[in-house]
């Protein structure tokens, strides 16, 4: 398959669009890296709890990850609908990402929630600061990914997403996967990697 | 400006991509990628694998993020500048990761 750039020269034969998006990509990956090292840093350093132990619901946030990970699917299957110019399968997946991804958006409310009722708000300490900061952050850019992705649903429905447009749809998809290895590291240094609280004062 | 016809078909191998994966490649990425979050949950519970759960666990998470970049992200079959453009930013936000671990004594040598 030949990129679009078939269509009009670019110095390096390559999608502007692409590579631009691919560079954002990459400085994503310095912000959140930055956002997972002040976690990591921080972690098991705080003097009151509640802390990770107590707090952290692993079969909720399995489930969810599950959910994350199924839309990833379905957007890469909505992508090949897409380019083969099959606009009922393209409108499925695409409904079906967006709609996983705004249950995910649901989990994580529901266990903002539970923990604000169990006595974790943002500043009660140094987990709570970093763990909201954290996936608060990849939260909002689960949210930006939904938007997106109903942006395109709705370009579908009024006929203005076939095959020659399904660049726009492979970059929203690249964002939506971007969104979605995140969240695998999250999953892993976060929720299933905690270490031992160190003593009071510590 | 347009290029001319030579200087176009000579800037066209560097921009050649491979075909994507096939409808059965994400199905079975799609399954792989479940069955590696399942033993990820197991070994977080499992008792028996408390000694090697952290590098266990992150050999698992590094698996299942290359396979999504890869496939999923077509990294496998894009042009190589994409994979130089994203690993580079990777790489340092690693390396930053690592050295703020150190710095902050989260990691002790000796």
């Amino acid at each position: 398959m030949m990129t679009t750039a078939a269509a009009h020269y670019t110095s390096t034969g390559l999608d502007n669009r692409k590579i631009a998006f691919w560079t954002f990509i990459g400085s994503e990956c310095l912000l959140f890296g930055s956002l997972i090292a002040t976690y990591l840093v921080y972690e098991g350093r705080s003097v009151s709890g509640p802390t990770t132990h107590e707090i952290l619901n692993i079969p909720l946030t399995s489930v969810s990850t599950f959910d994350l990970l199924m839309s990833s699917l379905c957007m890469v299957l909505a992508l090949a609908a897409v380019q083969r110019g099959d606009r009922l399968q393209s409108r499925l997946w695409l409904g079906m990402t967006a709609l996983l991804g705004a249950v995910f958006l649901g989990f994580q409310a529901y266990e903002f929630t539970q923990f604000v009722h169990e006595g974790l708000g943002f500043t009660t300490n140094l987990f709570g600061s970093t763990f909201f900061t954290l996936t608060g952050f990849h939260g909002a850019h689960v949210f930006v990914g939904v938007t997106w992705l109903l942006t395109l649903l709705v370009r579908s429905f009024q006929g203005k997403l076939g095959p020659e447009k399904a660049l726009n749809v492979e970059i929203a998809g690249l964002y939506w996967h971007f969104v979605d290895v995140v969240w695998i590291v999250i999953f892993t240094v976060v929720y299933l990697i905690q270490t031992t609280p160190l003593p009071a004062g510590g | 400006m347009r290029a001319s016809t030579k200087e176009f078909s000579l800037m066209q191998p560097s921009a050649e991509e491979h075909d994507h994966p096939t409808v059965a490649t994400y199905l079975a990425i799609a399954v792989i990628l479940t069955v590696i979050t399942v033993v990820e949950v197991g070994i977080f519970y499992v008792p028996a694998f408390a000694a090697i759960m952290a590098p266990a666990l992150i050999i698992l998470s590094a698996t299942k993020f290359t396979l999504v970049v890869m496939f999923y992200m077509h990294l496998k079959s894009d042009h190589r500048l994409f994979t130089m453009v994203f690993t580079l930013p990777l790489m340092i936000a690693s390396a930053v990761i690592v050295a703020l671990l150190f710095l902050f004594g989260v990691f002790v040598l000796g």
